[in-house]
């Protein structure tokens, strides 16, 4: 045999070989569920069939999800190759050295076409931990016809007195419309983020540059007083208990005149399929009190991880790199149209003319771009996070706040009360977590 | 002496009876109208009873999103697994305790139930510690035993009282004609105890079925039963109330068939003895 024919058959061999290798590898992915995440899990044909590489998905309700990745990321469990994460575990895992670093994706990837707010809530130290799949803030949505029947306009950045003044005109008992609705709902990522990031833009904030709380300061009285009358006087009967979804349902039935919540409602609540009213709605930016110039917007996005343990990083790198790239967005485009793109990643997308023509896309920009998850307050904070604090022990800590929150909410105690038991809880999870 | 039951009487009562059935029934009817609906009217003000376009879209998405079938199959290892195995282990426990009691027999009874009061999450870490040293994540055989562990309170509780229902001098003749411990559990005991045995049997499948804590953490993609199925409609932003439906009665739908058919034997096992 020549060594020709014998250079020739190894060469086969190994590429046989490394083609079988890379039909072998099969990533597993926990993800949440939301529209987004699901279309992408229609799509994975097209990566496995570019790559060789398959891909299984877990897809999971956000706290459990969370529940599930935490359990597994800090025992090594060794579960997942991709975790879908937010911007609240990313620094914090990130500094636990639980993460791969995301520091050598390819020249092609262009990571600096990721949204400059989005890159550095899921940066730790300047490194990238997480690449973001889709991002949010939160802004105004309000009823156009009603808006216009009451004789208002609305500012593309109202503050919360002209909030008040909409909602009061806009208000109809006998129609059944209520002039507001806003989340209540206890939890740190439900009624929490709401009442938080209102707080911020009355000028109050969590802790201050000692990690001492300050719920015991005039700001947050003024912040929750306001809401608290605000909802009370415009709001929907059990607002205590709605969060994303009820109001949702409520905006969708035609029952607010204005609702404030994530960017990428605006999507649902304009979609003629599921809402009453999708001809009649308008954005703007989250309002602020007058003469502070912080918003009551936040920052969130759901970006893929991979966890530091995986024997699969460097396929797990592949599938993320194609998942959030340029091209992803154009397949998803060109199937399903522009207003079906994951939004708020990428500043491309942004430029993109067709995509400056989806109704709701220039206010989602401008509410991304108005967050600023490293100086999210008026006085400084000695933390990063504009609707939570990214310490490991906020999310139990905000929970129970918000709980004694929706107690007001529900009439159970006042606003005072609730301040005094925040102040109380605070003061002691932190002093025992050894701040 | 038994009290006379007069015509009204039992008219009212039947009356009230199928009043509660239908009020502890009426979510699961609920969920399963929903099912039909469109996404739109899931939500409508005034909700829609009957009067809606009836649609089976949201099963062809489910179907079409997820693979049903492994899960369902997950589901009735998990579960069946279980309850096999706890029934094995349990039934020679609740002879012992019932026909040969010690001195401490009630104690160690109270002891064991007392082991349903800890929290699950309590115990999370090390029982996700052990299957990763043991290989077992993600593993239908994990679950077979830790669900067994969970519910064998339970059932030994369940066949004791049964076991104690059954005279003491039968299993005593059949000593006397030369049984040994393994005839006299097999032979004699067991089928008397058939009722009782079965009714455990279903209760414990309903139990692990149901089980929804342990099946979410210590699964990903490969032993995943339906309650992952359905945790995987659920979400906090954009809930689609249809869908959701549709996947909740996919995933009750067999253990709702199976509590249907053998209602008569759980409500026969369930009350067994308790009539003096």
């Amino acid at each position: 045999m020549s060594l020709k024919r014998v250079l020739g058959a190894t060469t086969a061999l190994t590429l046989c070989t490394a083609a079988a290798v890379a039909q072998d590898t099969t990533i597993t992915i926990a993800t949440v569920n939301n529209g987004d995440m699901i279309r992408m899990q229609g799509y994975t044909d097209t990566f496995t069939s570019q790559t060789g590489i398959g891909v299984e998905w877990v897809t999971l309700e956000e706290n459990v999800l969370r529940q599930r990745v935490t359990t597994d990321i800090t025992t090594r469990g060794g579960q997942f190759d991709i975790m879908t994460i937010g911007m609240y575990e990313t620094p914090i895992w990130g500094a636990n050295g639980w993460l791969v670093p995301l520091d050598d994706l390819s020249a092609e990837y262009d990571v600096q076409d990721i949204l400059p707010a989005m890159r550095d809530g899921l940066s730790h130290d300047g490194t990238l931990y997480a690449a973001p799949f889709y991002g949010e803030s939160s802004m105004v949505m309000y009823r156009t016809d009603l808006m216009e029947k009451a004789g208002l306009e609305m500012p593309d950045a109202p503050t919360w007195q002209f909030i008040r003044e909409a909602a009061a005109a806009m208000d109809n008992d006998a129609e059944d419309i209520n002039g507001i609705c806003l989340r209540g709902k206890a939890g740190w990522g439900e009624g929490g983020a709401f009442i938080t990031v209102t707080a911020n833009s009355f000028g109050a904030r969590w802790f201050d540059e000692d990690w001492t709380p300050q719920f015991d300061q005039p700001e947050w009285n003024e912040a929750l007083s306001f809401f608290v009358n605000l909802m009370n006087d415009y709001g929907p009967a059990g607002y205590a208990t709605n969060g994303f979804n009820e109001n949702l349902s409520l905006f969708q039935q035609g029952k607010c005149g204005m609702w404030i919540d994530a960017t990428v409602a605006a999507s649902f609540v304009t979609n003629p399929a599921d809402s009453t009213v999708a001809d009649h709605v308008g954005f703007a930016l989250a309002p602020n009190a007058e003469g502070v110039d912080k918003r009551a917007n936040w920052l969130w996005a759901w970006a893929l991880a991979i966890p530091a343990g995986t024997q699969k990083a460097d396929a797990a790198k592949q599938f993320i790199e194609w998942a959030t790239s340029k091209d992803y967005i154009e397949l998803v485009a060109e199937n399903e149209g522009w207003a079906n793109v994951p939004p708020g990643a990428r500043t491309s997308l942004y430029e993109t003319p067709e995509y400056q023509e989806v109704p709701f896309a220039e206010k989602t920009l401008q509410s991304i771009n108005a967050a600023d998850p490293t100086n999210p307050t008026v006085d400084p904070v000695p933390y990063v996070g504009i609707q939570f604090v990214a310490i490991p022990e906020f999310a139990g800590l905000a929970t129970q706040v918000s709980q004694e929150f929706s107690a007001v909410y529900a009439g159970q105690q006042t606003v005072e009360q609730a301040l005094e038991k925040a102040q109380a809880i605070a003061t002691e999870e932190m002093e025992a977590a050894g701040y | 002496m038994a009290r006379a039951v007069t015509p009204r009487r039992k008219a009212l009562n039947t009356a009230i009876s199928w009043a509660v059935g239908l009020l502890i029934f009426f979510p699961i009817l609920w969920t399963i109208l929903t099912s039909f609906k469109t996404e739109a009217e899931a939500i409508a003000d005034p909700p829609l009873f009957l009067n809606f376009s009836w649609t089976l879209e949201n099963y062809a998405v489910v179907q079409e999103r997820s693979d049903y079938m492994r899960f369902l199959w997950n589901s009735v290892i998990i579960a069946g697994g279980s309850t096999v195995l706890g029934v094995m282990i349990a039934v020679p426990a609740a002879w012992s305790m019932a026909f040969v009691p010690s001195r401490r027999t009630k104690d160690i009874l109270l002891w064991m139930l007392s082991t349903k009061m800890l929290p699950a999450v309590g115990v999370l870490y090390p029982i996700y510690l052990i299957c990763i040293e043991f290989g077992l994540l993600d593993s239908r055989a994990a679950l077979v035993v830790i669900l067994m562990l969970i519910n064998l309170p339970i059932i030994v509780w369940m066949l004791y009282t049964y076991f104690r229902e059954i005279p003491g001098e039968i299993l005593e003749a059949s000593r006397m004609d030369g049984a040994g411990l393994k005839e006299e559990i097999l032979y004699v005991l067991t089928p008397m105890a058939i009722p009782g045995i079965a009714s455990t049997l279903l209760l414990n499948f309903i139990l692990a079925w149901n089980e929804a804590f342990w099946t979410l953490n210590l699964t990903a993609a490969n032993a995943a039963p339906l309650t992952a199925f359905i945790a995987s409609y659920s979400s906090p932003e954009g809930l689609f109330y249809a869908k959701l439906s549709a996947a909740s009665t996919m995933a009750i739908a067999p253990i709702l068939i199976l509590g249907w058919f053998s209602q008569k034997q759980l409500v026969r096992g369930l009350t067994f003895g308790a009539v003096k």
